[in-house]
């Protein structure tokens, strides 16, 4: 028997150690495998989707008897060709496989091909013969307002009486900002590969965030049972969303082919293709109508959402619910109504995306703030200040959830005074009174973020964990990995339940076979709800050791330790090996399933009113831009970050979700922009035309932390606050620098309409509309 | 002749002949095992292929990042190229850009995680203490979507010089015969051989650094046909002062030309820093940014406006051409079936010019231009006394603004004459709508590009632009 270990024994990189990603040496070594980098099973054949080239039209004919007779093809399929069913959608139906009689947008998926190699598979394509009949076709959000066509019935969520507000309040502003969507662009693209085996069996390797839906949507279209399917996923090279949903097409047309064909195939669109044929995070219009006092605290305000939702549902319903969710923000609206419309266009279904809508919701009301400020010729912090919600009042919700733990307060007036915003402020406004050409903006803006999936259903997870009898362990969760680190915090979770070494613990690849019936890896879920299994599968496991170990030392079961790599009570000790192996030769398992389910939420889907979320999550960011008022052209200077993550499970993971998520929602409301041409095709389909945020893009003063005093209030994983979304969000700020800056050419301090993505073109055009108001003489 | 390409693979010879020779050398990887390299976008714009190719030079060997993914095989001859597989030492020690990769917490999904390693390695062995900016200029053509690029910059600026790359045995590699692949490839080894061969095969695709030939077959699915690659054309690649005019090899990349382009033309140099990314400034040529007639090419417009003249060649037949007269339209030019452009002839600057360059995009780095302009402009007690244009963005092809000029030329550079000649720009072009950008703004920033020549020609500031930190 081993001695006690001394008191604060180091947790050996369990929770709250920012230890590296468990991949990392394999990433920077190329060791790290995707799918696309296993090695390919004999006889594998390569497919490739064909796509429509107009984006409404009815499929009067489909002939394709010489695709077949092409080169190196194996397999076609058509939509009649599919045993089950034609459709991937994932809550509701609506996403052919292959489309049926018609096309709903340009680039989707028609028929598919299987051949020997990927180019023969593409060149046969061309084989091809359709007759297609066009219809007219509605791309945008504007036309289907006006048309009145949605996917979805459209939804209101109302408190008070905000029209009388609205009207009583001292002044009053109605506008409009409408925001573009945004590609994931994931660095790996779509992928997957299907194995047939006996049986009529399937494995299918697929990047995807939710392996159970992929499982149960190659059933569903092959005609086989759930049980015959299995769906992998090791890693994947980024999703942020784009692989929710969007992951099955891949997945289920690989099947497809390959039950037809009795052979393995891999499905890897070109990223061309990729970003053609999938959907991106929902470009929105938001009308305002407010009223408010001299400090700037809304009286009334009234929303009308318009969600670009694309051909189909997908997950349109939860994404423009999360907008109404999250139209508040920081802010109380004591009367206030959100009307959301769930546009039909015939463009890409759009889908999920870091934020999952909550980004637009917000997008919204800081507008609307900002608005106000400048309308009141006040600082935007100071409108936003007048606005927070309330610790003992004013804190509740428009869909009547009590905000408790609130910390934007403290947290705000923190990075205030770690920026310097107020002196800051000062030096930019001298700066620009004596720059005639670039102009200097800052801005800082809040993020509070809810946290669970807003369908309650999908507010669980299991674990499946084992320790074997030389005192390793290996775990197992319905999560993926997807960058975001969780594979580490769980495994993390595990080491500190049993006190062993972070090193002793296995992480292996998700498989719907080890933990079944599991939801996406999304929501900033992942940690929450699998750590929180694996840690239930590990304390199963421990009482069952702990009872052993009684034993063993000669006292109670709950007096045992589990730490340092030593299970300690009665003042003896022994190692977790010998003890593993000891609750082996006592014939008790040392393997056991968690289960975890998130505890309080719920809420009614049609008035949208309850607690859709266990907690929220916020942070503020800081950001100072300059443009050129010739060119529109820009650069951030400064960003200041502190964002909340409780106890933080991993700092140095979370600190990487804050500042990726920051940079990509800095991305979304500048520089990336979809385009569209008249006929409806996506011309911005590739890194060359879409626009990314690049290394020079980051200033050098780039200063993100932790905030300290952040614990959850709530039983979470550690008192841990998830970290995957919410920071995304904080990339408001780069926008509102822009404004700030743009302002600066403005003779009255107002801003003329000004959309995002705030592209060097959308900043000049302000700027000249501003100058044009100052020649015209229309402001003194 | 030679039909055996040969390269080193890491530190080991390889040959290869059963490759069609337009294979990609990503591809090429991939297929054989080394899948460390990734594909993100087969279009050299994401950078996770990037690789470093070495090859042996008279200032000793060259260690460049490339994109693979747009780099056809054949062009490894008589090179070393190096993968991530190749970076860590026979006891499985990681490589230094790797060790603080990792210990900066610089991956997350880690995709495009090997090409940054690759690109900063190149850094570390060319550069072992760059500056920000130089790390931001080596990162430029690498795309990362999950980390923001803090920590990955911080990893390359906590960097110590190492050792560096140990050199191979190129001499064995035995590449002196030209190397001939099916009679569809051929890779002549001087300026006279490649105009024999391209009098013999005068309708062939002429392939110098493939940044764009390149995707061609990536992106377009074309068969190039019969392809007379540059690479190995090496005294097409010299850059020589002499009688005025700096006078450029057609094969000599953006990179060797950027220096001393950068020593006479200032504002050049910082428009070629924001071409591409240093992947392809490594490959991409000036001579095959204006061979291929791309109405979007940067150098272009610079050049016109500098007065550049081009060497034309075909057989033993030289000539020359003003470089505003080679583009006759949309990707059309005046070269001749079996002709081919020698060496561009640029003048050195005139004392008392001066040069301006303007590239607009959605972003800074590696982004294509939506409108790009330069002027070279000598004013005399206040007149303008001459001036030249070059317009990227505004039209088919690469254009000089004639009605503005005539609205500067001989005029006091004034108010009144700034705004004659903004108001002559819109007689001088009709750009058109993209996904890059609206007419209306191409036709406002065009305008207000003459406004900001003015301001940086009679205010005290030479430059009103954005704050780049060093």
């Amino acid at each position: 028997m081993n001695a006690i270990p001394p008191a604060g024994t180091l947790l050996l990189n369990g929770v709250g150690a920012g230890v590296a990603h468990d991949s990392a040496a394999k990433h920077v070594s190329g060791a790290a495998h995707y799918i696309d980098d296993l090695p390919e099973p004999r006889d594998i054949l390569h497919a490739y989707l064909a796509l429509s080239p107009h984006a409404h039209a009815r499929i009067i004919s489909m002939d394709l008897s010489d695709v077949a007779k092409m080169p190196g093809v194996v397999a076609v399929m058509a939509a009649k060709d599919v045993p089950g069913v034609n459709d991937v959608g994932p809550a509701m139906m609506g996403d052919p496989v292959f489309a049926d009689g018609v096309v709903e947008y340009c680039g989707q998926s028609v028929f598919g091909i299987a051949a020997e190699t990927r180019e023969q598979a593409r060149a046969a394509a061309a084989a091809a013969k359709i007759e297609y009949e066009i219809l007219p076709a509605i791309l945008t959000v504007d036309e289907a307002l006006a048309a009145g066509t949605f996917v979805l019935p459209s939804n209101t969520m109302q408190r008070g009486e905000p029209d009388t507000a609205i009207e009583a309040a001292p002044h009053r502003l109605k506008g409009r900002v409408d925001m573009g969507g945004q590609e994931h662009f994931y660095l790996e693209g779509q992928i997957a590969m299907a194995i047939p085996g006996e049986d009529g069996d399937m494995l299918v390797h697929s990047s995807t965030q939710h392996p159970t839906e992929v499982q149960h949507l190659v059933a569903r279209a092959l005609a086989l049972s759930d049980n015959q399917v299995v769906t992998q996923t090791r890693r994947m090279g980024g999703a942020f969303g784009g692989k929710e949903s969007q992951a099955s097409l891949f997945a289920v047309a690989a099947a497809l082919l390959a039950q037809k064909s009795g052979r393995p195939v891999k499905c890897r669109p070109d990223r061309d293709d990729d970003m053609v044929l999938t959907g991106k995070r929902h470009g929105f219009r938001v009308d305002y109508d407010v009223g408010f006092n001299d400090t700037g605290r809304i009286q009334g305000i009234a929303f009308m959402q318009a969600a670009h939702c694309g051909f189909s549902p997908d997950l349109s319903a939860a994404i423009a619910d999360r907008a109404v969710f999250h139209a508040d923000n920081a802010y109380f609206l004591e009367h206030v109504r959100i009307v959301s419309h769930r546009c039909k266009t015939n463009t890409v279904s759009n889908t999920a995306f870091r934020g999952f809508g909550g980004p637009q919701g917000m997008v919204g009301i800081e507008h609307v703030i900002d608005e106000i400020a400048r309308y009141l010729k006040i600082d935007p912090l100071d409108v936003r200040r007048a606005n927070f919600y309330g610790v003992e009042e004013r804190n509740l919700t428009p869909y009547d959830m009590l905000i408790e733990d609130f910390v934007i307060p403290d947290l705000v007036e923190e990075l205030a005074r770690t920026s310097g915003y107020v002196a800051r402020r000062g030096e930019i406004a001298a700066f620009n009174a004596e720059s005639a050409w670039i102009k200097r903006g800052i801005a800082l803006v809040p993020v509070k973020f809810g946290i669970s999936f807003t369908l309650t259903m999908m507010n669980q997870a299991g674990a499946l964990v084992h320790v074997y009898t030389d005192g390793s362990a290996s775990v197992n969760h319905g999560g993926t990995e997807m960058g975001q680190g969780l594979y580490t915090k769980v495994a993390q979770v595990v080491a500190s339940e049993f006190g062993i070494p972070l090193a002793k613990v296995k992480i292996t690849a998700t498989t719907t076979d080890k933990v079944p019936n599991t939801s996406p890896t999304a929501a900033s879920s992942g940690s929450d709800l699998n750590g929180m299994a694996a840690r239930v599968a590990a304390n199963t496991i421990k009482t069952r050791m702990a009872s052993v170990a009684a034993g063993l030392l000669g006292c109670a079961p709950d007096e045992m330790v589990f730490a340092g790599g030593l299970v300690s009570g009665g003042g003896k000790a022994i190692s977790f090996a010998e003890l593993a192996k000891a609750t082996h030769r006592a014939r008790v398992s040392l393997s056991s399933t968690g289960y975890y389910s998130t505890p309080k939420i719920h809420y009614d889907a049609k008035t949208l009113k309850g607690r859709p979320f266990f907690y929220f999550a916020c942070g503020a960011a800081v950001v100072e831009s300059e443009i050129d008022t010739l060119t529109g052209e820009y650069r951030m200077r400064r960003i200041d970050i502190l964002h909340d993550c409780g106890k933080s499970l991993n700092p140095a993971i979370d600190r990487g979700q804050i500042e990726g998520g920051f940079v990509q929602g800095a991305g979304w409301l500048t520089t990336e922009e979809l385009w569209w041409d008249q006929s409806g095709k996506l011309r911005t389909h590739a890194p060359s035309t879409y626009k990314i945020p690049g290394c020079g893009d980051i200033p050098a003063e780039f200063h993100c932390a932790l905030y300290q005093r952040g614990e959850n209030a709530e039983e979470t994983i550690y008192r841990s606050r998830a970290a995957g979304e919410p920071p995304l969000m904080l990339g408001i700020a780069a926008l509102h620098a822009l404004r700030d800056a743009v302002a600066a050419s403005s003779p009255d301090g107002s801003l003329p309409r000004f959309d995002a993505p705030a592209t060097p073109e959308r900043v000049l055009m302000a700027v000249e509309e501003l100058r044009a108001k100052v020649a015209s003489g229309a402001v003194p | 002749m030679r039909d055996e390409i040969r390269f080193i693979l890491g530190d080991k010879p390889h040959g290869i002949r059963d490759v069609a020779p337009t294979t990609t050398v990503l591809e090429y990887l991939r297929a054989n095992g080394l899948t460390g390299t990734k594909e993100g976008c087969a279009e050299g714009d994401c950078g996770a292929c990037t690789c470093i190719v070495a090859a042996p030079g008279a200032a000793g060997v060259a260690y460049k990042a490339v994109n693979t993914c747009i780099m056809f095989v054949p062009a490894l001859d008589g090179k070393q190229l190096i993968t991530v597989e190749h970076l860590q030492s026979a006891d499985g020690a990681l490589h230094p850009v790797q060790q603080a990769m990792v210990d900066n917490h610089a991956s997350q999904c880690g995709f495009c995680t090997p090409g940054f390693v690759m690109s900063l390695a190149a850094l570390h062995q060319n550069n072992p203490s760059p500056t920000r900016a130089e790390v931001n200029d080596e990162l430029a053509g690498n795309l990362c979507r999950c980390t923001g690029y803090r920590p990955i910059v911080d990893a390359a600026l906590s960097l110590k010089p190492g050792a560096g790359f140990a050199v191979p045995d190129f001499g064995a590699l035995d590449t002196a015969a030209m190397l001939a692949i099916d009679n569809a490839y051929f890779a002549p080894r001087s300026v006279a051989e490649l105009a024999d061969t391209l009098l013999a095969h005068p309708s062939a695709t002429i392939a110098a650094g493939t940044t764009d030939v390149g995707l061609w077959v990536t992106k377009l699915h074309r068969d190039l046909g019969t392809v007379v690659a540059l690479d190995a054309v090496f005294d097409m690649r010299g850059i020589v002062e002499a009688d005025g005019f700096i006078r450029i090899g057609a094969m000599a990349t953006y990179e060797d030309a950027m220096a001393v382009l950068s020593a006479h033309y200032p504002d050049l140099g910082l428009l070629i820093r924001r071409i591409g990314s240093k992947q392809i400034r490594n490959r991409g040529t000036i001579g095959g940014n204006i061979a291929n007639g791309s109405p979007i090419g940067d150098s272009p417009p610079a050049l016109i406006a500098i007065g550049a003249v081009l060497v034309l060649r075909k057989g033993s037949e030289q000539r020359r051409m003003k470089l505003e007269d080679f583009f006759l339209g949309y990707r059309k030019t005046a070269l001749q079936p079996g002709e081919f452009v020698e060496r561009i002839d640029v003048p050195l600057p005139a004392p008392d010019a001066v040069f301006r360059c303007y590239k607009i995009s959605k972003r800074f780095d590696q982004d294509i231009s939506a409108v790009c302009a330069a002027f070279l402009i000598t004013l005399s007690h206040g007149v303008v006394s001459a001036i030249r244009s070059g317009w990227g963005g505004m039209a088919a092809t690469p254009a000089m603004s004639k009605q503005a000029e005539a609205a500067m030329l001989g005029k006091p550079w004034n108010e009144n004459t700034l705004l004659a000649a903004m108001k002559a720009l819109d007689s001088d072009f009709t750009p058109l709508t993209d996904m890059r950008a609206s007419a209306i703004y191409r036709a406002t920033v065009a305008r207000n590009l003459l406004r900001k020549l003015f301001v940086e020609t009679t205010a005290d500031t030479p430059r009103i632009r954005l704050d780049i930190p060093a």
